[in-house]
């Protein structure tokens, strides 16, 4: 018997399991259209590598991330690309991204498969590489690309790989059914991970509630040195951080990864996706997604091909509109509700849940928090939900920093427990996204100040260096100068100096002058034009050297555009059009500029003129 | 006694030139090149080095708030800005001066390219260097590293120069907290 530990916290909610296990897992089949986002989970989004029009084959390769972190998209069965477009994509802002629309031609031919019987004989790295070119990603929930989570820090050693089949979340069946029907291809799935990262052990972790699943483990597993862990049941045990603490009795450090103390999670579809790419060599193009709830007549679980419709989808499971009260995509615990059931099944996608009134009801108005701690009592992380409410609200976001909001892993369950109904995670994750888009633009005003000193230093370098060459440019004159001058002292008395002594005095004065008239503007304060009411000769005044610098500047903008584009066509050169455009636009500015300060000199002389007569 | 009293203050004296000594060669040793509060106010400036405030950039203006300027003289920081200021110098925060301009959505500048003559007018003006292009080609603007300050448009000749407000998009969406909308205890008093 595996030894077991337990976490603080955590709540048994009710479990509304058993309305998706009562038929085996059937086929969605063939939408007649799949919508196949390019960004399905965390990382880049991919790019698309086909045509509009293009036909492709099932298992097809359509897009691809070419860098940075990311897995490639492929087509679920036969069909033609009919589009390249935003659509709308499940997404709890229920906003639209790049998708691929692939318009099934129903033969679902297949391209040809390259399966590898003997993985043990090839490279790792290869076998890996293939792993990434299946496009798997994590099927339990953000959906980190799978090859790079098998990949782990050369200096971090993993000892224990955990296979993730606890499923904790009520309504949740897809893991659940897979275990039931897939135990073998899991079995296998798992030899080919360990086989990857060569751990001291392998553990499939499985909740107390799925005796079924239990049995086909254990059967499957007979023989090896797998252990089947058989956990208590309780939310959220399926969380990773906690399965490691039951499983291992280790917590995963603050900002950790597991890694860090060689443990490694995977889901168990994930185990699923891994031996079908190995051993049959298919990329990830279906998964197995529950429908739940009471508002469908037919729930259960099934094999949908990513890109499929969600309404699709509802209606194989017998969808009756009337009855649907909030559609949820996930969990009841940590989903979101859904906008629009147009949305596609994407890798993540486990459950939907049609849901009545009775059922999910709208929240409760939230209450002022009465401070009494049941939150911090049930919280798996071990928080003080109450405090981060506090900071959260206030906008204190430094201070819900401190108190670990990022170990936060939004699992619901201080909103649970709320006996004053208030949002907490949402509250949570507001923070989170906030302190996240301020870190974001800190890092960009940090590079636009690196960039702007940047451009300072070159400026001044640049200033110093014209000063260098005029220096010595003087230096030389003033050699030869000299030289002259030693030549004509030779011959007679010069007068020459006197000359360039009084140009310079000249200047400085010119100088003196341009100075003294830019002080005597600084120390004038502007008149302000909302004084107007009081002092109406006021107003026109700076309006007339606004519009006179205006046309100054039109009619300087004019100028250049003419001589520019007389040296264009002088040189022949092909932008003379784009000029000669340019140059109209200009006259019609100077003439604009004109009129503005016509119109405004009449009024100001009509005011005067009023001004006078009174 | 009075050898006592004469033995405590010769004590005193002693110590207080030996640790007077080392504080004044502490100060030498240790002292810290210009003003440390203009990085740190510089750092809360948005960098957008726009000059709105009626400085030539960002820490020009730093430099003017250490010597007692007003805080509310930024736009692009905003009311944001303005409480991180207040904060760190401890003052009251004021609304922004709206002399320099009100505060906006983020933005950037884009170039018509067609119509872009290459006269290189507007990356002189940049002050992020965020504008790409050479004499008599078409230019560019680097959208991830324009700072949306305007400096450019104006002197275009040709007024090829858009700025474009950035829309929300899905990768840069964030929840929003909850909204605060009635209370309980009024929504029972108004359905009673």
């Amino acid at each position: 018997m595996t030894q077991l530990w337990d976490f603080s916290g955590g709540i048994h909610p009710a479990e509304n399991k058993h309305i998706s296990t009562t038929q085996p897992i059937r086929k969605a089949g063939i939408p007649p259209l799949l919508v196949l986002p390019l960004q399905q989970h965390i990382g880049e989004p991919a790019e698309p590598c086909v045509a509009i029009g293009q036909r492709v084959l099932k298992g097809q390769k359509v897009a691809d991330v070419t860098g940075g972190m990311g897995v490639p998209v492929h087509a679920p069965t036969s069909g033609t690309i009919e589009s390249i477009s935003l659509q709308p994509v499940p997404h709890p802002s229920g906003m639209s991204d790049w998708c691929i629309t692939l318009r099934p031609d129903g033969a679902d031919e297949w391209i040809p498969l390259t399966p590898i019987a003997s993985y043990r004989e090839q490279d790792r790295e290869t076998v890996l590489d293939l792993i990434r070119e299946a496009g798997i990603s994590g099927m339990g929930g953000a959906g980190f690309p799978t090859n790079i989570k098998l990949r782990p820090p050369k200096d971090r050693k993993v000892n224990t790989l955990i296979l993730n089949g606890a499923e904790c979340e009520p309504y949740i069946t897809a893991d659940d059914m897979s275990m039931r029907e897939k135990a073998d291809e899991i079995l296998a799935g798992l030899r080919i991970m360990a086989w990857i990262l060569r751990p001291e052990r392998c553990v499939i972790a499985v909740e107390d509630n799925k005796p079924e699943a239990i049995a086909a483990l254990k059967k499957a597993a007979a023989g090896t040195q797998t252990e089947i862990a058989v956990i208590p049941t309780k939310y959220p045990s399926g969380g990773e951080k906690q399965l490691i603490q039951i499983l291992t009795g280790m917590e995963v450090p603050s900002g950790g990864i597991p890694a860090d103390i060689g443990v490694m999670c995977q889901n168990v579809g994930t185990a699923i996706a891994v031996s079908a790419a190995i051993f049959r060599g298919e990329p990830l193009i279906s998964r197995i997604t529950t429908v739940t709830g009471r508002a469908v007549t037919n729930p259960g679980n099934f094999e949908v091909l990513i890109g499929t419709p969600i309404d699709y989808l509802l209606s194989r499971g017998g969808l009756e509109e009337n009855a649907l009260h909030r559609l949820v995509l996930g969990g009841p615990m940590m989903g979101y509700t859904l906008e629009t059931p147009a949305v596609p099944v994407v890798k993540t996608t486990n459950c939907v849940i049609a849901a009545t009134e009775e059922e999910l009801p709208d929240p409760a108005p939230e209450q002022p928090c009465i401070r009494c701690g049941a939150c911090a009592e049930a919280c798996p992380m071990e928080l003080l939900p109450q405090q981060l409410f506090w900071y959260s609200k206030a906008g204190e976001l430094d201070k819900a920093e401190h108190l670990n909001l990022f170990d936060c892993i939004e699992c619901g369950i201080c909103s649970y427990v709320c006996p004053s109904s208030i949002p907490l995670v949402q509250y949570y994750r507001a923070a989170k996204g906030e302190i996240r888009v301020q870190q974001a633009e800190q890092l960009k005003a940090d590079r636009a100040r690196e960039r702007f000193e940047a451009r300072q230093a070159r400026l001044e370098r640049e200033q110093q260096e014209k000063e260098q060459r005029r220096k010595e440019r003087a230096k030389a004159a003033a050699d030869a100068q000299a030289r002259k001058q030693a030549d004509a002292e030779a011959a007679e008395t010069p007068d020459g100096p006197s000359q360039p002594v009084g140009d310079r005095a000249a200047k400085a004065a010119q100088v003196q002058e341009a100075l003294a008239r830019k002080k005597a503007k600084a120390g004038q304060p502007e008149p302000v034009p909302s004084k107007a009411p009081e002092e109406p000769a006021s107003e026109p005044a700076p309006d007339i050297e606004a519009l006179e610098k205006q046309l100054s500047q039109a009619i300087a903008k004019l100028n250049t555009m003419q001589s520019m584009l007389d040296d264009a066509k002088a040189e022949n050169a092909d932008n003379v059009d784009k000029l000669e455009r340019a140059v109209t636009k200009n006259h019609d500015r100077v003439k604009r500029a004109e009129e503005a300060l016509a119109e405004a000199q009449r009024t100001v002389n009509a005011t005067e003129a009023q001004t006078t007569d009174s | 006694m009075w050898t006592s009293i004469l033995i405590a203050v010769v004590v005193l004296l002693a110590l207080a030139v030996v640790f007077g000594g080392l504080l004044g060669f502490a100060s030498e040793r240790f002292r810290v090149e210009g003003n440390p509060l203009v990085d740190q106010i510089d750092s809360l400036l948005p960098q957008t080095q726009c000059g709105q405030c009626g400085f030539p950039g960002c820490r020009p203006y730093a430099e003017s708030i250490a010597n007692g300027d007003a805080i509310n003289k930024c736009p692009p920081g905003g009311e944001t800005t303005i409480k991180a200021l207040a904060d760190l110098l401890d003052v009251e925060p004021q609304p922004l001066d709206a002399e320099h301009g009100v505060a906006q959505a983020k933005r950037v500048a884009i170039i018509r390219e067609d119509e872009c003559i290459g006269c290189t007018k507007c990356i002189q003006a940049c002050p992020v260097d965020a504008i790409l292009g050479a004499a008599k080609h078409m230019h560019t603007v680097i959208e991830s590293e324009c700072t949306g300050c305007d400096l450019c448009v104006e002197p275009c000749p040709v007024d090829c120069i858009d700025m474009v407000t950035v829309e929300p998009d899905i990768r840069a969406w964030t929840w929003t907290p909850p909204k605060s909308g009635v209370i309980a205890t009024d929504r029972q008093g108004a359905s009673a």
